[in-house]
């Protein structure tokens, strides 16, 4: 009787810990499917050529234009110019607290990178509007900084946590002989980093910048409030930009329900999935990649 | 004994890694174009006495050593010697054999670029430390591959050609066959035998008929002390300390 019970619960927790599983799968095929489903819609209107390469985006003026690439651009400028910034800062702090900071420092800024990766995005937006554009602002002379650098300015601090973290452990991850053979043979510090370690690294290090890049594209209330949000082709970043993610953000919440430029809100997202999907895939093939050089 | 050129020495060594001392009191001194065996059971600290001469223990933060090192009249841990300088003075074999992950022409070529030698040199040194090695014939055609590809045998064999194209004049070697099958060992222990006459020896070893085919002197340790030290057969034979008897005759280890 006992041993019954015992097997029925045995049972019934295996039942529900599948269905917790099969439930994460089961969003993520949702989310997929509601994407596709409403941009099937918008794409039943206008032809996905010229929603990609359209160069105006102004779905309430006239005429009515669904051309995401100044979206696009957006996007990209704001990224790479992230990236510029946080990759090598990203590095060199991982680099320093790998092979040159004692435990004391480190014991110090491991915990301060994760709280740099725990302050809301609103509030690093707020800081761009309110410190970092002015600033901005003053040093270029525009009338105002709420322009494309101050975005990536903003994204990179907040991509660096990630950078920072799969880079360090990329780096304690080679192996301790290779550095020991490095000195052995008279290598310096730098030497041995530089051509030893960062090579051996490699794999990890670009897993981290392909994190950090997923991370940055996906961003939206940072680049929302920092950006300026022009809608016309950027020119530079010293120009007002506005992302995709912005642009979503934004209209979604006036657009009318079920229009074609309710629809092409989510086949921007649909494009947005893609993209991120497609650079954290790139990213965690070269994690594993790493693991299995590693493993081995 | 006394007639022998010292080439490397070292005195009144104290090491501990924070508050555990590893090293006590060392007093001990390497003849030239000899191998020196250095024995004793595991944690007896003859890795950590072998890695204090070419200053492996700078790379750890919490050791702290103090004693006189010297490599001929040169002290190694003066103030403004070059702890590089040092290291391509006195080459080290490890234990595990360790090529980079790079081609078996780059595993030497890394190190005659960072201690400045000339492009042009570079492929004469490489041959010449690879013949020395006994690896040429074996790798000639293939030098550009991984050195990864090789086997066990054949890496340490590298590695040990990566420590010679240096021309340093003395080679640490930490237990440098233990990880390899007899065949193998049985190379290592030749091409050894044949690097005495060029270069001054030190091996750290747990296999004593590895000792006493190959080493010319030998140090017993134990507990981070100096037991015994002297000519390999007298140490094994004739050992005048108790503890050096029961450790070479396998009682304890």
């Amino acid at each position: 009787m006992k041993l019954l019970q015992r097997e029925r619960i045995d049972f019934a927790m295996k039942l529900i810990f599948q269905v917790t599983g099969l439930l994460v799968i089961a969003v993520l095929g949702g989310i997929f499917f509601m994407l596709i489903w409403n941009s099937s819609a918008f794409f039943s209107e206008v032809k996905p050529w010229d929603f990609i390469t359209g160069t105006q985006w102004n779905p309430s003026g006239d005429p009515i234009r669904y051309g995401i690439l100044p979206l696009l651009v957006s996007t990209f400028l704001v990224t790479l110019g992230a990236m510029i910034i946080a990759i090598p800062i990203g590095i060199g702090t991982a680099a320093f607290m790998s092979e040159y900071a004692g435990s004391r420092i480190k014991n110090i800024m491991k915990p301060a990178i994760e709280m740099l990766a725990a302050i809301p995005s609103v509030a690093i937006g707020f800081l761009g509007i309110v410190v970092l554009s002015p600033g901005l602002a003053s040093i270029a002379g525009l009338s105002n900084g709420l322009n494309a650098l101050n975005g990536a300015i903003l994204l990179a601090v907040m991509a660096l946590p990630t950078i920072i973290t799969v880079t360090e452990d990329a780096l304690q991850g080679v192996p301790h002989s290779f550095k020991e053979a490095s000195y052995g043979v008279g290598a310096s510090k730098w030497e041995t980093l530089t051509k030893v370690v960062i090579p051996s690294a490699a794999p990890g290090i670009l897993a981290a910048v392909m994190l950090g890049v997923g991370r940055a594209i996906g961003e939206t209330m940072t680049v929302l409030m920092a950006t300026g949000n022009a809608a016309a082709f950027p020119q530079g970043f010293f120009h007002s930009v506005r992302t995709m993610t912005a642009t979503i953000a934004i209209e979604m919440g006036e657009v009318p329900f079920q229009t074609t430029h309710y629809f092409a809100l989510f086949a921007i997202a649909s494009v947005l999935f893609l993209i991120t999907l497609i650079v954290n895939v790139i990213g965690e093939y070269f994690v594993n990649k790493f693991r299995k050089f590693h493993s081995s | 004994m006394d007639q022998e050129h010292i080439k490397l020495s070292a005195e009144g060594v104290n090491l501990s890694f924070g508050s555990k001392q590893v090293l006590k009191n060392i007093d001990i001194a390497f003849p030239e174009h000899q191998i020196t065996a250095l024995i004793g059971p595991s944690g007896c600290g003859k890795s950590s006495l072998l890695r204090a001469f070419n200053r492996m223990h700078d790379l750890s933060s919490n050791a702290r050593i103090e004693g006189k090192f010297n490599l001929e009249d040169q002290d190694l841990y003066e103030k403004n010697i070059s702890v590089t300088r040092v290291r391509s003075r006195i080459g080290m074999v490890f234990q595990k054999a360790n090529p980079f992950p790079k081609s078996i022409y780059e595993n030497i070529n890394y190190g005659l670029k960072i201690n400045g030698i000339p492009k042009d040199q570079r492929p004469g040194i490489i041959e010449k430390a690879l013949k020395e090695s006994y690896l040429w014939d074996e790798v000639k055609d293939e030098l550009h591959k991984p050195a990864i590809t090789l086997s066990g045998g054949q890496q340490q064999r590298l590695c040990i050609a990566r420590t010679v194209a240096l021309r340093p004049e003395v080679i640490l070697m930490d237990e440098p066959c233990s990880a390899l099958d007899p065949l193998s060992t049985l190379k290592i222990e030749d091409l050894i035998l044949k690097l005495k006459k060029k270069y001054t020896i030190v091996i750290v070893t747990h296999n004593m008929q590895q000792a006493q085919r190959i080493a010319d002197k030998t140090v017993f340790m134990y507990l981070g002390e100096i037991i015994e030290q002297g000519d390999t057969g007298d140490v094994f034979n004739n050992p005048k300390n108790e503890l050096t008897g029961n450790y070479v005759r396998g009682r304890f280890g």
